[in-house]
Parts: C-alpha cells; sequence; structure tokens
C-alpha cells in the first residue's frame, strides 16, 4: 500500500520537475532560471527523501541537509552575481 | 548604490554554524556512517564561501588569522605521519592501530588512528578548496 503511494509520488515529483525543466529552459529573465534551479533542488531533496524510504535505509538523510545546504549557497550567489556583478567582493566598504 | 544587505548577512551568521556542525558531525561520523574527511572538508570551505559572499575576503582573512596554503602541509604532514608512525612499532606502513576507551563523557568510545590519516585529509580538502577561491576571486 504504503509502496504504490510513494511511487505514485515519486511520478509527481518528476512531472513537477519536468516543469521546472521547461521554465529553466524557457524561462525570458536570469531570475526566473535560478528560481527554477532553486526549486529543482527542494524536489531533489524530497525525491531524496521518498527514495530512502523506498529503499528501506536511513544512509540518505545526509545527503538530503547536504543539497539543501548547497541549492541555499548556490542561490545566493547566483543572486549577488545578478545584484552587483561580482561574487565575491575584496572590500565591501569603498 | 551602497546595498544594505543586513538579512542575508544576519542569516549567514547563524546559518555558518549550522553548516559547521554539520561539517564536524560528517566528519566524526564518517567511521560508521556515510561521510569523512572529503565531505567535511567540503562543507566546511563552504560555510567559510557563504561567510565570503555576505561579507567581504578582507573580513574574512580578518576573521581567519590562518594562511590557508599552511593547512594543506599541515594536513600532509598529518596524514603521512599517521602512515609513518607505524613503522616505529615495527609493522608495515600505513598499520592503523585502534582500541576502545572509557572515556568519562562519551562512555565505551573506539579510538582509531585512522581519524587522524581523516584529519589530514579534512585539512588538505579545506585548504585547497579555500586557496583555489581566494586566489580566483582576488584577481581584478
Amino acid at each position: 500500500m504504503i509502496d504504490i503511494v510513494l511511487k505514485i509520488t515519486l511520478v509527481l515529483l518528476a512531472i513537477a520537475m519536468l516543469g521546472l525543466t521547461y521554465r529553466l529552459v524557457k524561462g525570458p529573465t536570469t531570475p526566473d532560471r535560478v528560481i527554477a534551479l532553486d526549486a529543482m533542488g527542494v524536489n531533489l531533496v524530497s525525491i531524496a527523501a521518498i527514495l530512502s524510504i523506498l529503499l528501506n535505509t536511513s544512509n540518505f538523510l545526509d545527503i538530503i541537509l547536504l543539497i539543501g545546504i548547497l541549492a541555499f549557497i548556490g542561490t545566493v550567489a547566483f543572486a549577488k552575481f545578478l545584484e552587483k556583478g561580482e561574487i565575491i567582493e575584496y572590500d565591501r566598504d569603498q | 548604490m551602497k546595498t544594505n544587505d543586513v538579512i542575508f548577512q544576519t542569516i549567514a551568521k547563524v546559518v555558518f554554524f549550522m553548516i559547521i556542525f554539520f561539517a564536524v558531525h560528517l566528519f566524526f561520523a564518517g567511521h560508521y556512517h556515510p561521510g569523512g574527511g572529503f565531505v567535511g572538508g567540503l562543507l566546511t570551505s563552504g560555510a567559510i564561501v557563504l561567510l565570503m559572499l555576505a561579507f567581504d575576503m578582507k573580513t574574512i582573512k580578518k576573521g581567519f588569522l590562518i594562511d590557508f596554503k599552511w593547512l594543506i602541509s599541515l594536513g600532509l604532514l598529518f596524514s603521512a605521519g599517521t602512515a609513518a608512525g607505524s613503522l616505529i612499532f615495527n609493522v608495515p606502513f600505513f598499520t592503523h592501530a585502534y582500541d576502545y576507551f572509557q572515556l568519562p563523557l562519551f562512555g565505551k568510545t573506539s579510538l582509531h588512528t585512522a581519524m587522524l590519516f581523516d584529519l589530514g585529509v579534512y585539512l588538505v580538502v579545506i585548504g585547497v578548496t579555500m586557496t583555489i577561491i581566494q586566489t580566483i576571486g582576488e584577481s581584478e
């Protein structure tokens, strides 16, 4: 029973991933693409969680936190690049 | 135009410690669970990169008083020293020793010299990643 529900959820998440890919390819502006990438990271977290239930292992739980942190850092770096033009500045008080 | 990113800076200050603690957990869990020196080192440098994004390179250099190039040599010294230390006890190169100890706060703990080797990997990964990012970021 729970197996079927989890597999249906995986299919739905894959459909959501396809929609995000459409936004990533089509997106008229760069922020659209960045937000699509961020949402894909969150989707990836859910897929990893569902897979760890399906495979009956707790070894993927570290991966979930890792993807969350990496998606956050990546989105922040992209946002700073769009805002200021450089990602790491040498002296911000200039 | 002077930008005001107080939200990002406050969040970065809090999240920095979360990432560091998660990295330390990954480092120490490496013997029995997924993780280890490589992922821990990468995540630690990710935390420092987050601080670099929120502030600037000058502030980070003032905060971390170590040259990251020294970390590479220190980590290599740890790894090579652990490997060569087994030669003193007349066993083959890279033979690790371990034993169970009764520590006051942790209870029965297994201490392994492979952790010292892992510490070397951890330091080398931090040093290499931060050196690459600093040298790329500094060039005008």
